[in-house]
């Protein structure tokens, strides 16, 4: 009985061991620092496209403690590695959160990235920037989107299509990668397309999935679509890595841009530095923003980006951009507010303006998405774009789009007297949140 | 009226002296002048405008023309702020070397920012190579001379048709001559009266050039008469009919294609795994290391690229086929006959490879460039041509498979190969030096899986997770084939490929793939060791 | 050395009874499990937040998360250590007995949707479904999804299992073909026209049987869920493996032909032990799912189910509960790594498991026998050396 007894409390005593192991027994550090979380794949699958945002962020960091950090504390970035596995993403936004108390997060790449982030940053209130552009339909009271929605990219990249100037395209291809980006946008489009006149005999939709390699059938299917006597153009959502044996496959079967020219909302000049580009110029991209930009301000990020990462060949790219305004406009709200607490920050947020890098202002609006301008490029043989085309002025950012009819009456808007992301019109409900 | 006349005399004189200098400067300086004059047209932003320059420089059909339009399709015609003239920009480092468009004469290094590009898009370039297919019609070049004609029936104007109608007559080349009486048809059957469209039918049911099909389509919804209609419609179905068979075909290369790369890469696992029992899952890291072994060898040798991927093949196979050996020596050596420990801990070599990669090349994908005579297709006819790369791929494989047979059955090597892997301790016995036959099997199957990683390097995506996309497939046509056995390998890689480049059209991709994974899991029921299974004891385990 | 002692005396006892006496490691560490996860939930419950002792609900979702992971091991250590079935796909059933759940999950949204709709899951909305496809029905019942928490992954194995056991395939076939099988319900369950959500799978709860998911009671009474299935998974298969059975399943494990030429039908046995493993697996995955959050079709990917086969042999396969320990070592480790060293964890992970292989061959459970052996019995270690290069 005894022995059973000490046996008893030997196993207690491993057991709070380990508990306090496991949870690390948080020693609150003293506030003299910002956190800045930064929650972006280091390993696994979507590591190609993250990590340089991860070091976007942190260069974002260091050049704010240059010039003294905010409210006179140093900046401090907290880095995990959520290794482009979902689950991981909703833990490790809690472990930022809960455990390391940062004060704003910056991360997420793919949608399910965000849907798997979204009830933790609810719960526990915390502050984020998305910085990619993402399919709409949804605005969080914690979540500040820096990307373009679909009617910042997709919408005015037909319209530039159909111009004269586009080539007076009849016939579209929507290709993309099966998954809920894509979709969203392509029944955006689809619906858009037939409001303006296209037969349904006229659009040819081809989901593929993630990774896809073998393109010939595809492709060669592509080829005999635009062999029907009017203008065709391929509109890509296809996701990164499958882009590079897409596009070497088009210039193989001799697909020339001239012929059935591809606009790409994922293809970024990141992406390009992966492929030999001379086959593929005048292929098109639709993006907010393009290293070939001419401003000084741009000029002036280039080359800190390319000191920062060491490397004169770096390439910067639209969610870098993203991630510079939504930095950008982080602090500017912290400075406002004079705090980091989060309702302070968010209130401060509405309105705030910041130079993006093309030359004009962003601005953030009640609906937690920007005000920014579209462009359309052309890639070039040196794996740039080279700018064709622009809106005048910004295009404002939808939450919800009007061109579907699930959520055409739907809006979002964080300032009184709707303050709900998620507002139906009609039956004047607040839906889906969760607070 | 006289003081009147005085008081505007000087006005008049100015003028006069005006008049006078500017015609001495346009007598002495013509040129200039209108280049100048180029200069403010090429600066326009209206895209119309632009197009009306080209029509107006082909117009003009000089050699200056054609070299600047030339110039302006590859992007390097710019305009200096500073001065406004035209030059040639080249871009070198951060800078760009300009130069005189016409006298090719340096101008110096400037910065990006001072050039003004002459804007081009996707229309101006068709409108551009038309223009510059007119001057290529003279060549003395017929594959040039084709080349120009398939350029110009896409839009052709009055003023080409007579070119092409005197060309007609002289042509003695025989492709291009039928390309002529293709074009001029495609002329008559869009401009032509009623009589002239019916006559040019005929000759164009016999094409299968996808801008004849195109110009018949929109002809279809444009015309009302009858009797043309049924003309194209049966033309269409003609077409169809031949480009039915001819996607069959193309169906079948697709397969072949998918099933030489499938071959590539299970060929090295068919050793490591099949024939050593390894299960070797940093076998898709060899392959990503011959992968970027070509990256390594192309930014070395820039001046090598149309030779590099010769010599990144045996440059490959010694990297993976080193790094495998010392895999072996290091780790697998203390795991003989724990197999299922082999999958742990090369799983673990994966993981290090990896993130090694990632560490020192970063996690983004390297640029491997494809040699010129990879690019580009095997155009058998106007319906059906195959891309080089694939034609190459599947040569290369088969080569690749070949060697390997050989290897195995014909050399002393492959002698002791097959004695240990059958009777490891008779084979000791007989003095046939295991240790070092085992380090150099996984030498050769990791370096062949390198040799893999060249030739998808030229498909896919050079990153960290090459391997990776890879492995789960290579074990599956293994398996499939018969663990052990190189012929069941070959046969398993091709028939998955065609199974499912045959399914694809009409399933869909992904769905294809699903009917193939579901075909292997019972195609084991029916033969539990594979295709091609191995018979006798050894096998039992 | 006492344990074999006390089991002579305890023969004819209760299977319980036998448990508790018969198996000393495995009964410490399931005490182990419970005193953790009872003070975590108290200290989570009990102590102020702010307070030294609090423990924040990130603990507490993660310990069940890792006991989850531990269930699942135990069920492959069941079919691979005992019957020498290595299952590379046994994630499929785990992804199974998520989805179940998930499905109940998003049905109790109900109109709590972004768009609002009573009847649809916001994906079906946004895909433009009209109604309810029939595979979804029932799931708004918790008992009806749990069924099928079992069930699903149950029959699947069954099916599968009976064809493949009884066509004999053995060794890699096998694995490849269970390889095979999580393949291809990835690609279908990736694909958004198959109704289970796509690539984002079914994600954004909101409560479990009327109790919200974000409050801390529910998360604390999932975590003592996930300990209490941990437990009566283990005693089953302690009873399973201890039993009579558990005799002939060891049997066909070294010697399968041997095994069915004495008479016992080989396949009948393989397949209980592969029915109950996924059924144990499916649990799994339902507790899983409501800790973590979202379930998708990643769970399926064939890397994760290798990924699981590494947990068992970095424990010790065989031993049950060597099983649950390598599944929370692992997982405990990739969480500091990657939080504590994000850029090269990777490496970090992989000499881990290169260093078991190596240097641990029955894995970290198996360090204790070979401590003892190397500095009290240098004359036995010899011995049984020799049996392992062998084995």
């Amino acid at each position: 009985m005894k022995s059973s007894l000490k046996k008893l409390s030997r196993g207690l005593i491993v057991a709070s061991a380990a508990t306090a192991a496991l949870s690390f027994s948080v020693i609150s550090q003293a506030a003299d620092t910002i956190k800045v979380g930064v929650l972006h794949s280091l390993s696994g699958t979507m590591a190609i496209s993250e990590t340089t945002l991860k070091d976007t962020v942190l260069m974002m960091v260091d050049e704010q403690n240059k010039k003294g950090g905010l409210l006179g504390k140093k900046l401090e970035a907290v880095v995990v590695d959520p290794a482009s596995d979902w689950p991981l993403f909703a833990e490790k936004a809690r472990e930022l959160l809960a455990k390391e108390k940062v004060d704003v997060i910056f991360g997420g790449w793919t949608s399910v990235s965000r849907k798997s982030v979204l009830p933790v940053v609810e719960e526990l209130n915390g502050l984020m920037f998305y910085p990619v552009q993402y399919e709409g339909q949804e605005s969080s009271k914690n979540v500040f989107y820096t990307g373009a929605a679909p009617n910042q990219q997709a919408i005015p990249a037909v319209d530039y299509l159909m111009s004269s100037e586009g080539g007076n395209v009849k016939r579209f291809v929507l290709a993309g990668t099966d998954y809920v980006y894509p979709r969203t946008t392509n029944k955006i489009l689809d619906s858009y397309l037939k409001s303006k006149g296209v037969k349904e005999s006229d659009i040819m939709i081809n989901y593929t999935p993630f990774g896809h390699s073998d393109w010939q059938t595809i492709v060669s299917d592509i080829k005999k679509f635009g062999n029907a006597g009017k203008k065709t153009a391929v509109i890509s959502t296809i996701n990164g890595d499958a882009n590079v044996p897409f596009y070497k496959e088009l210039a193989n079967q001799g697909i020339a841009a001239e012929d059935i020219p591809v606009i790409a909302f994922s293809v970024g000049e990141e992406e390009l530095s992966g492929i030999d580009t001379a086959p593929l110029v005048g292929h098109l991209a639709a993006w907010n923003y393009f290293m070939s930009a001419e401003s000084d301000i741009n000029d002036e990020f280039i080359e800190t980006w390319q000191t920062f990462t060491k490397n004169e060949e770096r390439v910067a790219n639209d969610p870098m951009e993203a991630t510079y305004i939504g930095f950008n406009m982080w602090a500017k709200a912290v400075e406002k507010a004079g705090t980091t607490d989060v309702n302070g920050v968010r209130s401060a947020m509405y309105g705030i303006t910041v130079p993006n890098l093309t030359g004009g202002i962003a601005v953030m609006n009640t609906n937690h998405h920007l005000t920014k301008p579209v462009l359309i490029g052309e890639i070039q043989d040196d794996g740039q774009f080279e700018i064709v085309w622009e809106t005048k002025g910004g295009v404002i950012g939808d939450a919800w789009t009007q061109y579907l009819p699930e959520s055409s009456k739907i809006v979002a808007d964080w300032s009184a007297p709707i303050k709900c992301g998620n507002y139906n019109l009609e039956s004047g409900v607040c839906s889906g949140q969760n607070y | 009226m006289i003081w009147r006349l005085w008081q505007i005399l000087p006005l008049v004189c100015l003028c006069l002296l005006f008049v006078f200098v500017s015609s001495a400067q346009a007598l002495t300086d013509s040129h200039t002048n209108s280049r100048e004059e180029l200069a403010r047209q090429l600066s326009e932003k209206s895209w119309d405008k632009l197009e009306a320059t080209i029509t107006e420089l082909s117009a003009k059909g000089d050699d200056e023309s054609q070299k600047l339009l030339t110039l302006w399709l590859s992007g390097q015609l710019f305009i200096e702020k500073s001065t406004d003239r035209l030059v040639i920009g080249n871009r070198s480092g951060r800078m760009y070397l300009i130069a005189d468009p016409i006298t090719d004469e340096a101008l110096g290094e400037v910065k990006k920012r001072s050039l003004k590009k002459i804007k081009i898009n996707n229309r101006l370039r068709n409108a551009i190579r038309t223009a510059l297919a007119i001057w290529d019609l003279k060549s003395e070049d017929p594959d040039k001379r084709l080349q120009a004609v398939k350029e110009t029936s896409r839009n052709i104007q009055a003023e080409t048709l007579a070119i092409l109608k005197a060309m007609l007559k002289t042509e003695s080349d025989e492709d291009v001559h039928s390309a002529l009486t293709t074009a001029v048809a495609l002329y008559h059957i869009q401009h032509g009266n009623d009589e002239l469209k019916l006559q040019s039918l005929e000759i164009l049911s016999e094409s299968d050039d996808p801008i004849v099909r195109s110009a018949l389509e929109s002809i279809k919804t444009e015309t009302k008469n009858k009797e043309i209609l049924l003309g194209i419609d049966s033309a269409l179905a003609d077409m169809d009919r031949r480009q039915d068979y001819y996607s069959a075909i193309e169906s079948v290369f697709f397969g072949l294609s998918l099933g030489s790369v499938l071959l590539l890469a299970a060929i090295g696992l068919a050793i490591t795994f099949g024939v050593m029992g390894v299960i070797n899952m940093a076998h898709g890291e060899m392959m990503m290391l011959g992968a970027y072994t070509t990256f390594i060898i192309q930014s070395a040798f820039p001046s090598l690229m149309e030779q590099s991927l010769f010599i990144a093949i045996p440059a490959a196979f010694v990297v993976a086929g080193t790094v495998g050996i010392l895999i072996e020596r290091l780790v697998i050596r203390h795991l003989y006959g724990r197999p299922l420990e082999t999958l742990l801990a090369t799983f673990g070599i994966s993981l290090i490879l990896q993130q090694a990669v990632r560490t020192i090349f970063s996690p983004l994908n390297q640029a491997v460039s494809t040699p010129e005579w990879l690019s580009g297709s095997w155009i058998i006819n106007d319906a059906l041509s195959l891309t080089w790369n694939r034609v190459y791929i599947i040569g290369f494989s088969l080569t690749v498979f070949l060697t390997l047979l050989f290897i195995m059955h014909y050399t002393r090597f492959g002698l002791n190969m097959r004695a240990v892997t059958q009777n490891r301790a008779m084979a000791n016995s007989m003095g046939i030096p295991t240790h070092r036959v085992d380090a150099m099997t996984f030498g050769l199957g990791s370096g062949i899986a390198g040799v893999a990683g060249v030739a998808l390097s030229q498909l896919t995506n050079v990153g960290p997770n090459l391997g990776q996309n890879y492995i789960i497939d290579s074990f599956m046509v293994v398996v499939f084939g018969g663990v052990g056995n190189l012929w069941g390998t070959l046969v398993a890689a091709m028939s998955l490929g065609v199974v499912n480049k045959l399914l694809e059209p009409w399933a869909g991709a992904v769905i294809a793939k699903i009917l193939v994974l579901i075909f292997i899991i019972l195609f084991i029921q029916k033969r539990p060791k594979g295709l091609f299974a191995l018979k006798g004891r050894a096998v039992e385990d | 050395m006492s344990s074999v002692k006390l089991s002579s005396t305890t023969r004819g006892k209760g299977p319980l009874s036998r448990f508790l006496l018969d198996d000393p490691a495995g009964k410490w560490l399931l005490i182990a499990v419970f005193a953790i996860s009872i003070i975590v939930s108290g200290l989570n419950l009990l102590a102020p937040e702010g307070s030294a002792l609090h423990v924040s609900s990130y603990t507490v979702t993660l310990l069940g998360k890792y006991l989850c992971l531990g269930l699942l091991a135990l069920a492959l250590d069941l079919v691979w250590g005992y019957c020498g079935i290595l299952s590379l796909g046994h994630g499929a059933f785990f992804a199974l007995g998520g989805y179940a759940m998930g499905m109940y999950l998003m049905r109790q949204i109900g109109d709590r949707g972004a768009y609002g709709n009573p009847e649809l899951p916001d994906f079906m909305v946004f895909l433009s479904w009209q109604e309810l496809p029939w595979y979804w029905q029932g799931f708004d019942s918790f008992l009806f999804a749990m069924l099928m928490v079992a069930l699903v992954p149950g029959i699947l194995a069954f099916l599968f299992g009976w064809l493949a056991f009884r066509s004999r395939v053995t060794g890699v076939y096998l694995s490849i073909i269970t390889q095979a099988l999580t393949y291809a319900l990835m690609l279908l369950f990736f694909q958004n026209d198959f109704g289970f959500g796509g690539n984002n799978g079914l994600t954004d709860f909101k409560d479990i049987l009327g109790f919200s998911l974000k409050s801390d009671t529910t998360r604390v009474a999932l975590l003592m869920c996930s300990a209490l299935a941990l437990g009566l998974g283990y005693m089953i298969c302690r009873w399973l493996v201890d039993s009579r059975y558990g005799r002939v399943l060891i049997a066909v494990r070294d010697a399968e032909s041997r095994t069915r030429f004495m008479g016992y039908r080989v396949e009948h046995f393989k397949l209980v032990a592969f029915v109950v493993s996924a059924v144990l697996a499916g649990i799994a995955g339902a507790l899983y799912v409501p800790q973590v959050g979202i379930i998708n079709p990643g769970e399926f990917s064939p890397i994760n189910s290798i990924e699981l086969v590494i947990w068992v042999a970095v424990g010790g396969r065989g031993t049950l509960y060597g099983a649950i320990i390598g599944a929370l070592l692992v997982n405990y480790a990739k969480t500091w790594f990657t939080g504590a060293m994000p850029d090269a964890w990777l490496f970090a992970l992989g000499a881990l498991f290169v260093v078991t292989t190596l240097w641990l061959p029955k894995g970290v459970v198996g360090l204790y026998g070979q401590v003892r052996e190397k500095f009290l019995k240098p004359s036995a270690r010899t011995q049984e050396q020799e049996v392992v290069d062998h084995g």
